[in-house]
């Protein structure tokens, strides 16, 4: 069947089964492979990208049900004028370390700051709790967000 | 905390220099297994056996041979014909590649279907017809070592029961004398249950084998890719030249990418069969219930203490359930890995350890899950152990802890059971990470809190581990000594390139051992590229596990970077007119002893490497060294976990956790600390919720992440941190590797604060992972 979706910016028209889900699509048929596969529950939120804004687990998503949608994923965080403050407060907080679940974190941080410009500790750790991540003990990935979002709401009130 | 000597700008040891990697991980443009994409790839799906036990009639492959897409449906028969339906393990057992005779555990692999795209290699494998014939399971060490058990491993000459292998180690005579001197002998019986180290990301392969140049280029998520390069040529007896193993950005490894799988195998084989690149990735599902599993250890432990609290002897009977294959990823003579250090950071003379391993209808593992071989099991059973005596003889578990520490001055300090700890000072470390935690007024709001009603625990746990395998006199993985490399290159503009044989799965190495080199020749950590994972451009070495990355190839890049500098001093005397012995080297500047304005500095050095050298010189600056430690490393830490327990629902949360950690010298402190925050969630874990089980009929419980439960950001704790640094004296830089220190040590640390609530009730033990249930009915027989 024919689906159109728009991701990053570009849009993108083809003809996939029925049955794809929206990760593999954006894996295999778009080849953007920085959004990634962790587990077949619906558990890990490693598949994380943005549709029209609400983070969403791709291997839960069929690709037919993102047409006409507008989806986010990490390559498309980074904007003209340099990476997403998320991106550098990660990197500044040490927030990864293998960095396999790192897409996800981020895309789900990126979309909690957008709406809660200081999120609490307990905010943040609720908001990723449907992200795993096995390597960091997740303390700096709340850091990182908060990071993030102290550094967003600083360049707001500069501007 | 030692102070950096080289100025931020270089970032040698001790600069938290921000880490290399992330620039392509936070873009999406890391290149993990999944990501390899070769033209005209085929996708492999693996058939997996739904029962425990079964002898297998026959398989008919005909239907899904007939779906369109797949090209070969690879069974157990075909890869007999090639010899390749059994491979050896890295214990010295063997275990099937594609079940021929039996299958012998849930999940097992009984074919593999390849085919143009993964969704068709999967619908395909609906249409596999196997006829099993049921067996009895067999699902407990215990049952399997009754007489008359059936035999699981009845393909196996000589096997006539359910015995996996036997070890003991110790002075049994001595022990029994030191028993026979103590005022009373305390007893803790407690199952390390299984558990599943579960990396996000999962193991797969991208095999190509070239049909007319006969080389194989082998993309796979591999801890050990020189390692398995070799094995590879052993196991399939393909030309070693001909094998190219490639190990990407691997996401997470813990030691579930130590051994070689049977997908491995399989898709090799297709590839050559076929002559297309053939890719496998596993499921989560199959991840976890398939590969590599880890702990799984009943233990009883015996101590035999004064009624003064002195601790006289140890004495351990252990029995591990392997699984269907012997297939512990460690080294050859050593058949528990290093339970050794089940003595723990005591001081006392006698111990004796008893082990038997039997073969179950599971998967078969026994890997080091973040642990280095074993450690992990012993560490909790002596930390748990002390406390129980601390209890009996009535002491608090701190003051019975200090009471038999090694003290500084003892160190090297060889234990009963023959181990040579290197340096520590244990009771600075309790009393420090005590002290930080108020440990004499918790232990007065225990008291008050008790008089309420409510359960207040304290839990300490402190460990001692042996890391950095190991002096080529006593460790090998089948054969192979386990030694470990650095090749530095140094190019003509002063940038340089470093080439490793050990292989990181997100500890940093890409930053943390050019921080080793930055230190030694002054070359800022950002000038240097490292690179490993690559068979073909890496030199030789057994890998990253058991924390030997910075022990062995951080011990080998301090080496060979300092043989580099020895040359560039006697290019530098040669640049200032000066002699050799007069140079001195500091912050990549080379000055004349005595007349400090006259110098050069390592870009100089480089320049002259290749254009102006003394007489007789080789040109260039590059050198490979193999590093043979002359010992283990032996890190250590004081872990304190406050915790409360709802006596109503046996629901407990952690109030605190003071972990303070000494790995000796800290090459990156935030590094360091990302590796600890990491380790004590994992062990966390372990006592609170991941636990892979099984029922009567040998179905995994467990075999995906809502079954098998690891922490999210919700659960895991909070830390608090700190650090004492006595370095390794025989380590080049006194580092003494850290990556499993907080994994190995922490259960104990969880579980014995959950115990020290309801100790005064009289329990004892509660084993892992300690469900709210487990408490509650503990509490309840108590009370
Ligand atoms: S892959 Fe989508 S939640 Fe795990
Ligand atoms: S950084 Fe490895 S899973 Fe999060």
């Amino acid at each position: 069947m024919e689906v159109n979706i728009t991701i990053n910016g570009s849009e993108h028209a083809s003809d996939v089964e029925p049955r794809t889900l929206l990760v593999d699509h954006i894996r295999r048929t778009v080849g953007l492979t920085g959004t990634h596969v962790g587990c077949d529950t619906t558990s890990c939120g490693a598949c994380t990208v943005l549709m029209d804004g609400t983070p969403v687990k791709a291997c839960t998503v069929l690709a037919a049900q993102a047409d006409g949608s507008e989806v986010t994923t990490v390559e498309g965080l980074k904007g003209a004028d340099g990476l997403h403050p998320i991106q550098s407060a990660f990197t500044d907080d040490h927030g990864l370390q293998c960095g396999f679940c790192t897409p996800g974190m981020m895309l789900v941080g990126a979309s909690l700051i957008a709406e809660n410009p200081d999120p609490s500790d307990d905010e943040v750790r609720w908001a990723i709790s449907g992200n795993l991540c096995r390597c960091t003990g997740y303390i700096n990935i709340v850091k990182a967000i908060q990071t993030a979002a102290a550094r967003v709401a600083e360049s707001s009130n500069g501007s | 905390m030692v102070a950096p000597t080289t100025p931020a700008e270089i970032g040698g040891i001790g600069h938290s220099v921000q880490r290399k990697e992330d620039a392509r991980l936070i873009e999406g443009q890391g290149n993990f297994l999944d990501d390899i994409d070769l033209p005209n790839t085929l996708h492999m799906a693996i058939l997996r056996s739904p029962l425990a036990h079964a002898r297998i009639n026959g398989i008919d492959s005909e239907a899904a041979m007939a779906l369109d897409g797949v090209l070969a449906v690879v069974t157990g028969d075909l890869m007999d014909q090639h010899g390749l339906a059994w491979m050896p393990t890295l214990s010295g057992d063997t275990q099937a590649v594609l079940a021929t005779d039996k299958v012998r555990y849930q999940g097992q692999e009984v074919a593999a279907v390849i085919a143009t795209d993964p969704y068709i290699a999967t619908d395909a494998l609906e249409l596999i017809e196997v006829d099993y014939e049921e067996l009895p399971p067999i699902t407990t060490p215990q049952q399997s070592l009754e007489e008359g058990a059936a035999l699981i491993r009845d393909e196996k000459e000589g096997q006539t029961d359910n015995l996996a292998y036997t070890w003991e180690t110790g002075d049994q005579g001595a022990t029994e004398e030191a028993f026979a001197q103590a005022d009373r002998v305390v007893t803790l019986e407690t199952h390390y249950p299984r558990s599943h180290p579960a990396p996000l990301e999962t193991c797969g392969i991208v095999a190509d084998v070239n049909s007319v140049t006969g080389q194989a280029t082998i993309y796979m998520t591999s801890q050990a890719p020189h390692a398995h390069r070799t094995l590879f040529a052993m196991v399939a007896g393909l030309p070693e030249q001909n094998i190219r193993i490639v190990s990407p950005d691997i996401g997470g490894g813990f030691g579930n990418k130590v051994p070689i799988y049977p997908g491995y195998v399989v898709a090799t084989a297709a590839s050559l069969l076929i002559g297309q690149p053939v890719k496998w990735v596993e499921s989560r599902t199959e991840n976890l219930i398939s590969t590599g599993f880890a702990r799984d250890y009943y233990m009883k432990g015996e101590l035999a203490v004064t009624d003064e609290g002195r601790i006289l002897g140890l004495r351990v009977d252990m029995l591990s359930d392997q699984g269907a294959f012997y297939s512990d990823a460690q080294p050859t003579q050593f058949r528990a890995g290093l339970f050794h250090v089940v003595t723990g950071s005591y001081d006392f003379g006698a111990a004796h350890i008893n082990c038997k391993g039997a073969f179950t209808n599971k998967a078969p593992g026994g890997v080091a899950y973040r642990c280095s071989f074993r450690i992990t099991e012993a560490s909790y059973l002596i930390e748990r152990l002390v406390q129980t005596a601390a209890y009996e003889v009535g002491i608090d578990p701190a003051e019975m802890r200090l009471r038999n520490f090694i003290q500084p001055e003892q160190f090297p300090y060889e234990t009963a059971t023959g181990f040579v700890y290197d340096s520590g000072d244990y009771p600075t470390a309790l009393r420090t990470a005590m002290d930080e935690v108020g440990y004499e007024d918790l232990r007065r709001e225990q008291a008050e809190a008790r008089a309420e009603g409510r359960l207040i625990g304290i839990g300490i746990a402190h460990f001692t581990e042996a890391v950095g395998a190991g002096p080529s006199r006593t460790y090998d993985i089948a054969g192979l000594k386990m030694i470990d490399s650095a090749e530095l290159r140094v190019h003509p503009t002063g940038k340089a390139i470093l080439k490793l044989g050990v292989k990181t799965q997100g500890q940093g190495h890409e930053t943390t051992f050019a921080q080793i080199v930055a230190e030694v020749l002054g070359i800022p950590a950002n000038d240097i590229k490292v690179e490993h994972g690559d068979t073909d451009h890496t030199p030789y070495g057994l890998g990253t596990y058991a924390s030997r990355s910075t022990p062995v190839g951080g011990a080998a890049t301090a080496v060979v970077a300092r043989k580099l500098a020895d040359k560039s001093k006697k290019i530098a005397a040669h640049l200032l007119e000066a002699a050799d012995e007069d140079i001195e080297l500091a912050s990549g500047v080379f000055s004349v002893a005595g007349s400090p304005d006259r110098s050069v500095t390592i870009q100089d050095v480089a320049l002259a490497a290749y254009t102006n050298l003394p007489e007789g010189m080789e040109y260039g600056l590059e050198d490979v060294t193999y590093y043979d430690p002359p010992n283990l490393t032996y890190p250590y830490g004081s872990y304190i976990v406050v915790v409360e327990v709802d006596p109503d629902t046996g629901v407990w949360q952690v109030q605190r956790m003071v972990a303070l950690d000494d790995c000796g010298v800290r090459i990156n402190p935030m590094i360091v600390e990302g590796q600890i925050c990491g380790g004590l969630t994992e062990g966390f874990a372990m006592s609170a919720m991941q636990w892979i089980t099984f029922d009567e009929d040998g179905n995994c419980i467990g075999a995906n992440f809502m079954d098998y439960l690891v922490p999210t950001a919700w659960e895991t704790p909070k830390f608090e941190l700190l650090a004492t640094e006595v370095p390794s004296p025989h380590h080049p830089i006194g580092a003494k590797g850290v990556g499993e220190s907080a994994t190995v040590g922490s259960p104990a640390a969880f579980v014995n604060a959950v115990i020290d609530a309801v100790a005064h009730l009289g329990v004892r033990n509660i084993d892992m992972p300690v469900l709210p249930d487990r408490v509650w009915a503990a509490i309840d027989e108590a009370s």
